[in-house]
């Protein structure tokens, strides 16, 4: 492989993995504090009409437009799903599914009907992302990274998928206590004063920009992994607040990158003539990454641990 | 409404009424709170926890109102404390006994960057007020029962508040621990500061607490424990479900 091929396919792929699955591995550590994991995987999907209705308005892939109408989408999902349990007064698991597959069925009949599928959207594209399409044909090697002209030539998924992170990280710093106390005990950031429902209204926006940024480039199925199996892995290592939320970032970027660097040579290692989808990699690592954790936990605790003191 | 000309009362509840669902769980509760430390007694059910609960606003109320020092709740946030259940959060979650106990103090500093250090000492000072000091550092899934129950009351007591809801403050807790607690929640009362605590074991009443409110869906008896806490009172609130043994202590302890 040269210099220019890596700058012109593999770069832009590569970058947009980890900052695709460094945001959702941000974001899952929340989710999973929370108990409400589910709803990751609901806001992902939940977002399809949404990205298709913005799809059909503007009649192109472009990416404010569809972020909008995903952050819509989202928005209302987190409404009627709110709506379902008072009123028909479902348990949350079953109101957050119910309400996310129709909005996801939503989204393919919408599909059909705007012709966006005939266009370059369809049902595999938006399971399994397409990361392999993510390009910067403009690129000559180190030097393009310095040239403007190149530069502007960058994939906009790269720019949507950089700003998104920018943003979240942010918020993250930003809303960081709160968001602590919210995860422990959201009756009690209520009770002294603290905007409890809007830090939840935030968290589950973050939490669909995250997805609808990751989606295009990763596929619905890698962003509900990337959003549940990092945080999943760190949390049984660790009981800090900081290393949990850092840590999923990190894993999450981490096997991004690991991913999308495996998915060709792998086979290849296996005297197999052809490339893995990098998507499907990306997700496996995300398992096997669970699985170790539990493996390391199960290792540590076989050491002994001070008594917990009674009283 | 005798106290309207002087000091407001702590928390003065006015025909509260609280559903949920279709299944009405408070009918028009008035109440007064009297300085001091008062018991909220009744039978499971009896919606002791949606008292406080939707004083503090937790849960929407059909009517009637909560005033806290003849105001409103927003107006006079800081002087309010509340120790939730112990078992309505997950203890299996990454902070330590000091973390929890700062989060009391959040409302007072910024969202960001590290705890300052004033509000970290306040926070190390109502964990050494429960005899926590030795543990501030330790991973809240790793204390005992009893522990975590005097984390959540030190929490209450870093919010520095004039009046404190407890729900459950004894719940689950050994003798030794109980002991701790009531000493802490006396000491609480005798700095002029009052408690309202829902409470459940019926024996202990007289000896824990100066006011009652006997609760069953209905302000079933409110008053010094003295002349309200009565056995016909506890039988009102308790109903037919008031067991061979709370009967015998009620009749028996009181008189």
């Amino acid at each position: 492989m040269t210099t220019e091929d890596f700058f012109r396919l593999d770069l832009p792929a590569l970058l947009a993995a980890i900052l695709a699955c460094g945001s959702c591995g941000l974001l899952g550590s929340f989710l999973l504090l929370r108990r409400d994991s589910l709803l990751g995987d609901a806001l992902s999907h939940a977002v399809l009409p949404g990205i298709i209705a913005g799809f059909a308005i503007t009649g192109a892939r472009a990416g404010l437009p569809m972020l909008l109408g995903a952050l819509a989408a989202a928005l209302l999902a987190v409404f009627v799903i709110g709506l379902v349990r008072r009123v028909a007064r479902l348990e949350s698991g079953a109101a957050t599914g119910a309400v996310f597959t129709s909005f996801f069925a939503l989204g393919l009949m919408l599909m059909e009907a705007t012709g966006a599928r005939s266009v370059d959207l369809d049902l595999d594209c938006v399971l399994f992302g397409q990361l392999e399409s993510v390009v910067w044909l403009e690129a000559q090697g180190f030097a393009s990274l310095l040239d403007p002209v190149a530069l502007a030539a960058l994939p906009r998924q790269l720019f949507l998928l950089a700003a998104v992170a920018v943003v979240l990280a942010g918020l993250v710093a930003l809303l960081w206590r709160p968001l602590h106390l919210l995860c422990f005990d959201p009756d009690y950031a209520a009770a002294i004063g603290l905007p409890a429902r809007g830090l939840e209204l935030a968290l589950n926006l973050m939490v669909a920009a995250a997805a609808v940024a990751a989606f295009e480039a990763v596929g619905s199925i890698l962003v509900v992994a990337m959003l549940v199996c990092p945080a999943a892995a760190i949390r049984l290592l660790t009981d800090s607040y900081r290393a949990q939320v850092l840590g999923g970032a990190a894993l999450g970027a981490a096997l991004g990158a690991l991913g999308y660097a495996l998915a060709g040579p792998l086979p290849a290692a296996f005297g197999q003539n052809f490339a893995l989808n990098a998507a499907g990699v990306i997700g496996t690592l995300g398992g096997l990454a669970v699985a170790g954790a539990m493996v390391l936990r199960q290792l540590r605790n076989a050491s002994p641990k001070p008594a917990i003191i009674s009283g | 409404m005798s106290q309207s000309t002087t000091t407001p009362a702590p928390l003065a509840i006015t025909h509260l009424t609280v559903a949920y669902g279709d299944k009405t769980v408070l009918w028009d509760i008035t109440w007064q709170a009297v300085p001091g430390l008062t018991a909220i007694v009744g039978p499971n059910g009896a919606g002791k926890s949606t008292l406080l609960r939707a004083a503090l606003g937790l849960i929407p109320s059909i009517a009637g109102e909560a005033r806290f020092f003849g105001r409103s709740l927003d107006e006079v946030r800081n002087r309010v404390g509340y120790l939730p259940q112990r078992a309505s959060v997950d203890w299996d979650f990454p902070a330590t006994a000091l973390d929890v106990v700062c989060m009391s103090r959040y409302p007072r500093m910024r969202w960001w960057g590290r705890v300052p250090k004033a509000e970290r000492e306040a926070a190390r000072g109502a964990l050494d007020q429960v005899g926590l000091a030795d543990l501030a550092d330790r991973q809240i899934g790793r204390l005992s029962g009893g522990q975590q129950q005097r984390v959540f009351l030190a929490r209450a007591l870093a919010q520095d508040a004039d009046l404190y809801l407890m729900d459950e403050p004894f719940a689950a807790v050994d003798a030794a621990t109980e002991q701790a607690i009531i000493a802490v929640l006396r000491r609480v009362v005798a700095t002029g500061r009052s408690v309202i605590a829902v409470h459940h074991d019926l024996s202990t009443v007289p000896s824990y607490f100066d006011q009652v409110l006997l609760l069953n869906g209905r302000a079933v008896a409110a008053g010094a424990v003295k002349s309200a806490f009565t056995p016909d009172a506890i039988a009102r609130a308790y109903g037919g479900r008031l067991n061979v043994l709370e009967q015998a202590v009620a009749e028996g302890g009181l008189q």
